[in-house]
């Protein structure tokens, strides 16, 4: 209990403050734990499968093979492959984050982990979709079309300006065991 | 409809799994349980916190706030507010539709939906604690940059 009230400390802490504003602003206070419920219902939609389809890859897939297609020596096929999976996605930024812990854990250049999540924050398909029967089919393909060289500008850039150890920083906190490469 | 694909997915591969190998289908529970309890509390947090967001930033109040607003001076404030927000991508865009009809110009509402996905202030704790400060830093400040190139060139490129 003790650990549970610590580690949720700062939610909990949110929470209170909806309860005052409930007290205080009954039809606001209720707009929020609307907002609060519906954004934890997205969640536990995209999350859970997202986990459990990492844990698998985690146990199943060697390093040496995700090194071949998307490792420091993959060459072309990496940044290609990082913009066809992020466009394959769906859902909000936060889901690639764990998406991109499991391709640390298994040795993918950084170049191509941040050409993915820029590619998952902004070349997702089903959006694309989305945008053209409310933007325009114009203004939707345009923007998509002119995201694919500012995502690799973007991602150069960040690789370029992280020094080596703090990459390796990176790497080292996801390091730990790499199940599918113990047998 | 992504979460209905996604739940298949995922029971599907677990189902493959066990059927080849009991230990290791373990193994990937176990795992996704740890990550996801791992991250959970901050989780939690970020989406309390887009919940009051959501209700004082609300989209009436956004199409009412940018429809009118024009010029750089539009551009910038639809870029705050698109920066700022997390709002899923089915609101998001109807909601663009509203703001382009109440009179915004095309690079207003380019900037808006460019920083609506790609700069994250309230998911930035979140970034933070997977990529660090640096590139959290770096990708959400030359996303904000380029949201505003992108805007120039739509506005070029798409006449209303």
């Amino acid at each position: 209990m003790k650990k549970f009230l610590k580690i949720y400390k700062v939610f909990l802490l949110i929470i209170s403050f909806d309860l005052i504003i409930l007290f205080l602003d009954p039809e606001k206070g209720k707009m929020i734990f609307h907002h609060t419920f519906s954004n934890f219902m997205e969640m536990l939609g995209i999350l859970p499968p997202v986990f459990i389809l990492l844990g698998l890859l985690d146990t199943w897939v060697p390093k040496k093979t995700v090194m071949r297609y998307m490792g420091e020596n993959a060459g072309l096929k990496g940044p290609v492959l990082s913009i066809l999976l992020g466009a394959a996605a769906a859902g909000p930024l936060y889901g690639a984050f764990p998406v991109a812990e499991v391709m640390a854990k298994k040795g993918v250049k950084y170049y191509n982990i941040i050409v993915f999540l820029c590619a998952w924050s902004t070349l997702k398909i089903p959006m694309l979709i989305f945008e053209m029967s409310a933007l325009g089919v114009k203004f939707a393909l345009t923007r998509w079309l002119i995201n694919i060289p500012a995502i690799l500008l973007i991602a150069a850039v960040i690789d370029r300006s992280l020094k080596p150890d703090e990459k390796e920083a990176f790497y080292k906190k996801y390091s730990g065991s790499n199940a599918a490469d113990k047998n | 409809m992504f979460t209905l694909i996604a739940y298949i997915l995922a029971i599907s591969a677990l189902i493959f799994s066990f059927t080849k190998d009991k230990e290791k289908t373990k193994t990937s529970l176990a795992k996704a349980y740890k990550s996801f309890s791992s991250i959970l509390p901050d989780f939690a947090s970020v989406l309390a916190l887009v919940g009051i967001l959501l209700t004082y930033i609300s989209p009436q109040l956004i199409v009412k706030f940018l429809g009118e607003k024009s010029g750089f001076g539009g551009m910038f404030l639809s870029s705050i507010v698109g920066s700022i927000t997390l709002i899923p991508g089915f609101i998001a865009f109807p909601l663009a539709k509203s703001v382009l009809d109440r009179g915004a110009g095309i690079m207003q509402v380019a900037v808006f939906v460019s920083t609506l996905m790609m700069v994250g202030i309230v998911t930035a704790p979140l970034e933070i604690k997977y990529f660090g400060k640096k590139e959290t830093l770096l990708r959400n400040g030359l996303s904000y940059i380029y949201s505003f190139i992108a805007a120039l060139i739509l506005g070029m490129v798409v006449k209303p």
